[in-house]
């Protein structure tokens, strides 16, 4: 288990520009400005969000799971992480956590790799693959499933062992945790509300989670 | 095996072409510390490709070698590990880019070292992939073949020197009709400060027909899973 870097924001979310509650199986998908902040509130506990960042000027750079960790050398996301896109070019940075330490590599679920983990018969499963795809048709603003690289994976960790496995750890994160990023170009955000019901990593309960957007 | 095809992939060196399904492809370090970074994308549709996260999270492992598969993000068996020499290869470091290049290896252009300027990762796969219709939006986390990242409990990430010896071979057998590009450049991780400079001999040759103890297919029922959806894919093809 990882030492938890426990970082508190001081951002009230009385001054916050944007609130919204996000239901399990739903998703959102908005433009952050230079400087603003996101504050992702994990309002029970135990719930995975799945999230994907591009430099919104130009969305063929999306966020990269192996740059990020490859240039912090470090597989871990914590306060003072920045996420990178494929080009190099600087997404987001943490600037809180309450939680301590997020994933960075274990993306989101999608109807055909249910049928790989658990079985043919999770095909009609909701899925956050589903919940992006629809979101982004929605929000027609040109993103498609080329444009669904490996996501980051808020309020929870799947660490890899020294021997090359990977195990399953229980939920780190207590109701009311959040995570907040700040935006270091025009970035597109998308997440899901992951609806995974085939393992622990909603604790089999997925929940609510509230969205906040602080001004630079 | 009979080889019907073979090239050297120079050091720096980039390609990408079609490779039927049932086929081995086998590399082999001429030199020791190859690495070279691949991706693999579904012929008939472009936009169904080789997924890191699904490919780890499905056979429970950090690593690749001989009976691991890679899956595409439809669910399905883009390419399995048949031979393995060196044990691991790495899907977590990505590839090198044109600043880091530049950076820890010095700055080389055309310009001046002409053909001898030391090329990135990301630029060889980019370049690549829109030789074939594609683009810097379908780049993706790489397979670095040859390479080994392990990682500590606080997940600190360790490349792991003198992993692959002169000799070296790894052959992944082709599962469906594929797109693939590689590069062949550093692992980003490499702490070595001279521009790696191996060569890697990559033959195509017929696989085998996959029978029913085959130990790709039977290495976890994921896997055996996956494969039923790449093969319920071509009875409808």
């Amino acid at each position: 288990m990882p030492v938890l870097t426990k970082v508190e924001s001081p951002r009230d979310t009385k001054d916050a520009i944007y609130s919204e509650t996000i239901l399990a199986g739903k998703g959102f998908m908005q433009k952050l400005l230079p400087g603003q902040v996101i504050r992702i509130e994990d309002i029970e506990g135990n719930q995975s969000v799945d999230a994907l960042f591009y430099d919104a000027d130009n969305p063929d750079d999306h966020y990269s799971t192996v740059l990020t960790i490859a240039e912090q050398e470090n597989m871990y996301l914590k306060t003072g992480s920045t996420l990178l896109a494929e080009s190099g070019k600087e997404l987001v940075t943490i600037v809180a956590d309450t939680v301590g330490c997020h994933d960075a590599w274990f993306s989101f679920c999608s109807a055909q790799s249910n049928t790989v983990r658990y079985g043919h018969d999770k095909i009609d499963m909701h899925n956050c693959r589903d919940t992006f795809l629809l979101l982004m048709e929605e929000n027609q603003a040109g993103y498609t499933k080329r444009d669904l690289p490996p996501s980051v994976n808020f309020f929870c960790i799947v660490p890899f062992t020294q021997d090359g496995a990977i195990e399953f750890v229980d939920g780190i994160s207590a109701p009311g945790s959040y995570v907040e990023l700040k935006a270091k170009c025009n970035t597109m955000v998308l997440l899901s509300n992951c609806s995974q019901l085939n393992n622990p990593c909603n604790d089999y309960n997925p929940t609510p989670i509230k969205v906040y957007i602080w001004e630079s | 095996m009979t080889h019907v095809w073979s090239t050297i992939l120079s050091p720096g060196g980039k390609w990408s072409g079609f490779i039927k399904r049932g086929k081995c492809i086998r590399f082999t370090a001429l030199e020791e510390g190859a690495n070279v970074s691949i991706l693999f994308y579904n012929a008939r549709d472009l936009t169904e490709r080789y997924v890191m996260s699904d490919t780890l999270k499905s056979q429970f492992t950090s690593h690749l070698t001989k009976g691991h598969v890679l899956l595409s993000d439809n669910g399905r068996v883009l390419a399995s590990f048949l031979e393995d020499s060196v044990g691991w290869h790495d899907p977590i470091a990505g590839c090198t880019t044109r600043e880091k290049t530049d950076a820890k290896y010095g700055v080389t252009t055309y310009q001046i070292q002409r053909n001898e300027y030391f090329r990135s990762g990301r630029e060889n796969l980019i370049t690549e992939l829109a030789r074939n219709g594609l683009g810097a939006r379908d780049l993706v986390p790489v397979v670095n073949l040859f390479s080994k990242i392990t990682t500590d409990e606080n997940g600190q990430l360790t490349f792991q020197k003198s992993h692959c010896p002169k000799g070296a071979t790894v052959t992944l057998r082709t599962e469906m009709d594929l797109l693939v590009v590689l590069s062949n450049t550093p692992n980003p991780l490499d702490p070595k400060t001279e521009f790696p400079a191996v060569p890697v001999q990559m033959e195509v040759s017929s696989s085998p027909q996959v029978e029913e103890n085959d130990i790709c297919v039977n290495n976890r029922p994921e896997n055996r899973r996956a494969f039923e959806n790449t093969w319920a894919y071509y009875d409808l093809y």
